[in-house]
């Protein structure tokens, strides 16, 4: 059975990896699961200075998902050169460093700091809602998608993934956007803008009022669009966005992803990621596929995909 | 390699309403009664799918002969609704044990002060203290787990309605009794927290506060539950992880 995928220039062991945000660096859900088994381990947003982030509360559960607007705490760059990537690099794994920033300066300026490490990847977040600059400010217009795509592009020496907001009318002009501005890949959905109001106390139930709608309730958006920007681009994709299991990993990779993040399932089950990766393994059994990558896009322009 | 944490599939042992709204749950498991200490806490999963996210309960009684965890929770929303109607002899998927607890030191005179459903924590704590204890205990109206504590130091009990014991706050209380204290050991809302915080410090007693925030993975993940301290290098720390218990030099509240 072979399970290897490849983003950009880079071989991964097999398609499941973290969503960023939901897996910090790593360290935590180390007790639980064995990072080695891991495709790639996608670290939190990290900034060219610590972040402190927005106030409390930061979550909130929804039906099948949750909220949340954390705003990108972190502990900055510097601290995660010298803490984190010495922890990740004693597992047997691809690690993708998730980029915040305000401004482009600020991204590039990680990217600078990160281009002699071991990092194996670069995954431009132009897309959190919950910041206030950088973040979705620069991922919901195509020509601005594109600029930050090739100036950071410029900087790094690791191959760059980008990912896109599912806050747009059409996710396949911002997905050209990004691959037109040298973009190795793609990530899609970051969390849909999302609210939730307590009736009985009469208050937002986060303190930033908005945040970010995550978990199996966002899923057939975030299968539709990889499956849109599927057609449009020629760069591999990362499918995310309520992954619980590995027929939901392996529905985003027929709709056209490539390599699967699992995020918020993290937090509802600390062994997600291994369940993803073994329900993959037991349904390439059951149906004879030899190679995972016979599944990527299945649904993208085949006839013989059945719609009835 | 070796994976320290678990997940498991526990008996629900005795579940009961013992007040308004407020139930005890005994769930067995030996190997996490072994490993739970004073303060910590577990997190509870619903059965029903759309309710993703574990919900945090502390610790309130550990027993270690038969591998045992009493839970004292509040039904506060649809998920410790559902939890509620679990039976006796059904299993529950808990998390566990999480956060760090109070570090408990056997002074002298330790105060012990709760607020509603922080009670339940110091049950634990006060059976393992030694040396004189005074326990203040704060309720809206339901009064319960009261009468346990008397086994083990004075209890002074404040009801907001006045129903029964002072009518008011544990704080009126706790100066009123005017102590000599060495050490306080506090968990409740934030408001009697903070009060107390402000007490202690003017004081200059020593005293660890258990703090409570909304969560979602419960071991440091997602850093949705952080609270403000003083510390220079992390002034966001995250309840879960580094947390529930603070020292209140160290706490913003």
């Amino acid at each position: 059975m072979d399970l290897s995928v490849k983003i950009g220039s880079v071989q991964l062991k097999n398609p499941v990896m973290t969503a960023s945000g939901t897996f910090g660096s790593g360290k935590e859900y180390s007790e639980f699961v064995d990072l080695n088994e891991l495709g790639a381990v996608v670290v939190k947003g990290i900034a060219s200075k610590p972040w402190d982030g927005n106030p409390t509360p930061r979550v909130a559960e929804t039906y099948g998902g949750m909220l949340n607007a954390v705003g990108l705490q972190n502990p900055g760059v510097d601290h995660f050169i010298k803490n984190d990537i010495p922890f990740l690099k004693k597992f047997d794994t691809k690690i993708v460093v998730n980029i915040a920033g305000r401004t482009v300066e600020d991204y590039c300026e990680v990217v600078e700091k990160l281009s002699d490490t071991e990092v194996d990847l670069l995954e431009l977040n132009i897309s959190c809602p919950n910041v206030k600059e950088g973040g979705i400010a620069f991922g919901t217009q195509a020509k601005m998608i594109e600029r930050v795509t090739s100036e950071v592009k410029r900087h790094s020496k690791q191959p760059l993934i980008v990912k896109l907001s599912p806050n747009v009318t059409d996710i396949a002009e911002m997905a050209l956007a990004a691959e037109a501005g040298g973009a190795d890949a793609l990530s899609l959905i970051n969390t849909l803008l999302g609210m939730k109001i307590d009736i009985h106390k009469r208050e937002f139930a986060l303190a930033n009022k908005m945040g970010g709608l995550s978990g199996p309730a966002i899923k057939p958006v975030a299968v539709r669009m990889v499956y849109q920007v599927a057609q449009a681009v020629k760069v591999p994709i990362i499918g995310m966005g309520g992954i619980m299991n590995g027929e939901d990993a392996i529905e985003f990779m027929m709709a056209g992803a490539t390599g699967v993040a699992v995020g918020t399932a993290n937090f509802a089950n600390p062994f997600a990621t291994m369940e993803v990766l073994d329900g993959i393994k037991g349904y390439m059994d059951r149906y004879g596929v030899k190679d995972v990558k016979e599944l990527i896009g299945l649904a993208v322009g085949n006839i013989e995909f059945n719609c009835m | 390699m070796s994976l320290s944490k678990i997940k498991v599939a526990t008996k629900i042992m005795k579940h009961s309403l013992i007040a308004t709204d407020v139930y005890e749950m005994w769930i067995e498991n030996k190997e996490m009664a072994k490993a739970a200490k004073v303060g910590q806490f577990v997190a509870l999963y619903c059965k029903d799918g759309s309710r993703l996210l574990p919900r945090p309960i502390s610790i309130c009684e550990i027993d270690n002969e038969e591998g045992r965890l009493r839970l004292v929770y509040r039904v506060f929303g649809a998920g410790t609704k559902e939890i509620s109607c679990f039976k006796e002899g059904e299993t529950i998927e808990v998390l566990g044990p999480l956060g760090n607890g109070f570090l408990t030191k056997d002074k002298n005179v330790s105060v012990i002060v709760g607020g509603g459903i922080g009670v339940p924590p110091l049950l634990e704590l006060c059976k393992q203290l030694k040396g004189e204890k005074h326990i203040f205990l704060g309720y809206r109206d339901t009064v319960f787990l009261a009468d346990e504590f008397k086994a083990y130091g004075d209890v002074y009990i404040a009801t907001e309605d006045g129903s029964v014991g002072h009518k008011g706050n544990v704080m009126t209380l706790l100066k009123e009794k005017g102590l000599d204290i060495d050490q306080v050991y506090a968990c409740g809302p934030k408001g009697m927290l903070k009060a107390l915080q402000s007490y202690v410090l003017e004081e200059q007693i020593p005293a660890q506060l258990s703090v409570e925030e909304k969560m979602a993975c419960g071991i440091g993940a997602c850093v949705g539950c952080i609270c403000e301290t003083n510390d220079r290098t992390m002034k966001n720390k995250r309840v879960c992880k580094e947390g529930p218990v603070f020292s209140a030099e160290e706490v913003v509240l």
